[in-house]
């Protein structure tokens, strides 16, 4: 006869709770409504995009996440456990979108700050390594008051990192960082999501957006406007074709396939995310059938950009 | 341990700022002239009496002692407004408290890092002006460090009402309404002296009640107590009654029993102030 699993063996068999966990959040500012009834989740492992247009709200939902504001309904778990209590950001590391730290400190200080606010146990070598991670290894030493804001950002990156997060919140992390910083941002974010660590990215840099995130969630004026991973959201694929003589059938037959748009001789139409391998062949065999004359056919991908204000216009147009 | 570490943090930037070594001028600046003045007094006066010298020599230390005050108060107030509203405005408070701490450990710790800078001032600096006016008139004090303990509860009220105002305005504002509250009920004190010459009742409750409502008046009045000659009043009467630089009574432990319940109670209202505050 075996023994009945102690509670802690039946928590260690649990998976493990998501990164962030947030409901029906809501934050008003006098009359404006700021946030509206966002939910959302990231997986541990996971990088989330966070977009929209200013104002939409992003960087109230991260303070929320993080208790920094408090909501006015809506809740919100952090790495399994409420954010009303402060131990869910033991491992949970935070660029601000205004970074600032301490203009009387060293760089190195701030780490050690941050360290021991975390409450965590960090050798000093990998505190370095970390300032060297962020290419400020030969400024350990001097007062941030003297940096210039690419490197206090870098600062903030290092915070972010040194205390071993599980999850990591960077709310436009390369505002202010030269393309070469941009490059190092995009290779450290990828290596966070190989060693498993989830990141909430805040990004107006929305190619950044498609070359790391897994997943995507658009903000438009503090509600979600879509979210999806990068598939579903940019999976609609498009065909481009240079077209003359299309009579009434030929663009019958286009319609048929998918939504049609006309630009002169230019038609595009708009192709389901998954679709039939016979799909392009028979419609170009159609249309020459129909006795229409074809100059070009080209397959296109719809990119995050065109997605993202496609959804933020409609979306635009609805308020109305 | 959040507590030390905050209160450690703001004791570093305390030496680190501008406002220490504004502080140490104005210090060495009022304790130069002060032992220059007492120098001179004794110097050209020499034919007073020595009942007459101590009465000199303890008003003048008592004025020189409020100025010490004063500037205590002024750096003490000055310093609050930007470790709290100022960080707020800055957003230098984003990134550390999104660390697992809590906002009422961050206010202790920095409430105990300023008090400790106060006191340490007014230790410092009162101790070197008693000396002087030791060495330069041979005058000491009856009660030297009750008086400092009661300058120091005075630094660390007004370091208190400092930290609630930086909870909810700006840096600058919340320095200049806590100096400004601190002289204000010094003014009263001295209106209620007026009252009391003028045998006015009511106008003398204006010094009694503001008192009550910031205890920083009534903490320097028992410091005064402290550090003048007792034989004074007796030789000048009851008409000294809440003179500015004399004072006829030393502390009850009543009023410092309420001199703690109100820094507790204003420590408390900056905790729920800052806790319910958006960053």
């Amino acid at each position: 006869m075996s023994a009945a699993p102690s509670a802690e063996e039946v928590l260690a068999d649990l998976p493990p709770t998501a990164a962030v966990w947030c409901s029906g959040l809501r934050k008003r500012y006098r009359k404006r409504t700021a946030v509206d009834d966002v939910s959302f989740t990231v997986g541990r492992g996971e990088v989330l995009g966070l977009l929209g247009p200013n104002g939409a709200g992003k960087t109230t939902v991260i303070k929320m996440l993080l208790g920094l504001v408090r909501p006015d309904a809506g809740e919100v778990l952090l790495l399994g456990r409420p954010s009303r209590d402060p131990r869910s950001r033991a491992k949970v590391g935070y660029l601000p979108e205004l970074f600032r730290y301490q203009p009387w400190l060293t760089a190195a200080e701030v780490l050690d700050l941050h360290v021991r606010l975390a409450g965590a146990s960090v050798p000093a070598a990998e505190r370095r390594e970390c300032l060297a991670l962020v290419g400020l290894a030969d400024r350990t030493g001097d007062r941030v008051g003297g940096f210039s804001k690419g490197m206090q950002q870098r600062l903030g990156l290092a915070v972010a990192l040194v205390a071993r997060p599980e999850f990591v919140v960077l709310d436009e992390p390369t505002s202010a960082l030269d393309p070469i910083g941009r490059a190092d941002v995009r290779d450290l974010l990828l290596s966070l999501r190989s060693r498993g660590v989830a990141v909430l990215l805040n990004s107006h840099l929305i190619g950044e957006v498609e070359r790391v995130c897994d997943r995507v969630v658009i903000l438009d004026n503090g509600k979600i406007a879509a979210e999806g991973t990068l598939t579903e959201l940019l999976g609609q694929r498009e065909l481009r074709l240079r077209l003359d003589k299309v009579d009434d059938a030929a663009s019958a037959r286009l319609a048929a396939t998918g939504t049609l748009t006309r630009d002169g001789d230019l038609f595009t139409v708009a192709l389901p995310a998954d679709p039939d391998s016979g799909t392009v062949p028979d419609l170009v065999a159609d249309l020459v059938e129909l006795g229409v004359r074809v100059h070009a056919v080209e397959p296109g991908r719809i990119s995050l950009e065109e997605r993202l204000l496609d959804i933020l216009r409609t979306g635009t147009e609805e308020h109305r | 341990m959040i507590v030390l570490t905050m209160a450690a943090l703001t004791l570093r930037e305390a030496a680190r700022r501008k406002v220490l070594r504004a502080l140490a001028v104005m210090t060495f600046v009022l304790l130069g002239l002060s032992a220059w003045g007492f120098h001179q007094m004794n110097a050209e006066f020499g034919g007073l009496t020595s009942g007459e010298a101590r009465l000199a020599a303890s008003i003048v230390l008592n004025l020189v002692m409020f100025g010490l005050s004063l500037i205590a108060a002024l750096g003490t107030a000055f310093l609050a407004g930007p470790t709290l509203a100022g960080e707020i405005e800055s957003g230098a408070s984003l990134a550390m408290l999104a660390r697992p701490v809590r906002r009422s450990s961050v206010l202790v710790g920095k409430w105990l890092g300023l008090a400790v800078f106060g006191c340490g001032f007014v230790a410092v600096a009162g101790l070197a002006q008693l000396l002087i006016v030791w060495i330069t008139m041979d005058y000491w004090p009856p009660a030297p460090a009750t008086g400092l303990a009661l300058l120091a509860a005075e630094t660390t009220a007004l370091l208190t009402l400092g930290l609630l105002l930086s909870s909810v305005i700006s840096p600058m504002a919340s320095g200049i309404v806590a100096v400004g509250l601190f002289g204000a009920t010094w003014i009263a004190g001295v209106v209620g002296w007026v009252g009391h010459s003028l045998n006015n009742a009511s106008v003398e409750r204006i010094g009694e009640v503001s008192r009550v409502l910031l205890p920083t008046d009534g903490l320097w009045r028992g410091a005064m107590n402290a550090f003048q000659d007792p034989t004074l009043l007796m030789s000048l009467g009851p008409g000294m009654k809440g003179h500015p630089f004399m004072s006829d009574a030393s502390v009850t432990w009543t009023y410092l029993a309420w001199t703690t319940l109100w820094v507790a109670l204003v420590l408390g209202l900056a905790g729920l102030a800052f806790r319910r505050r958006d960053l």
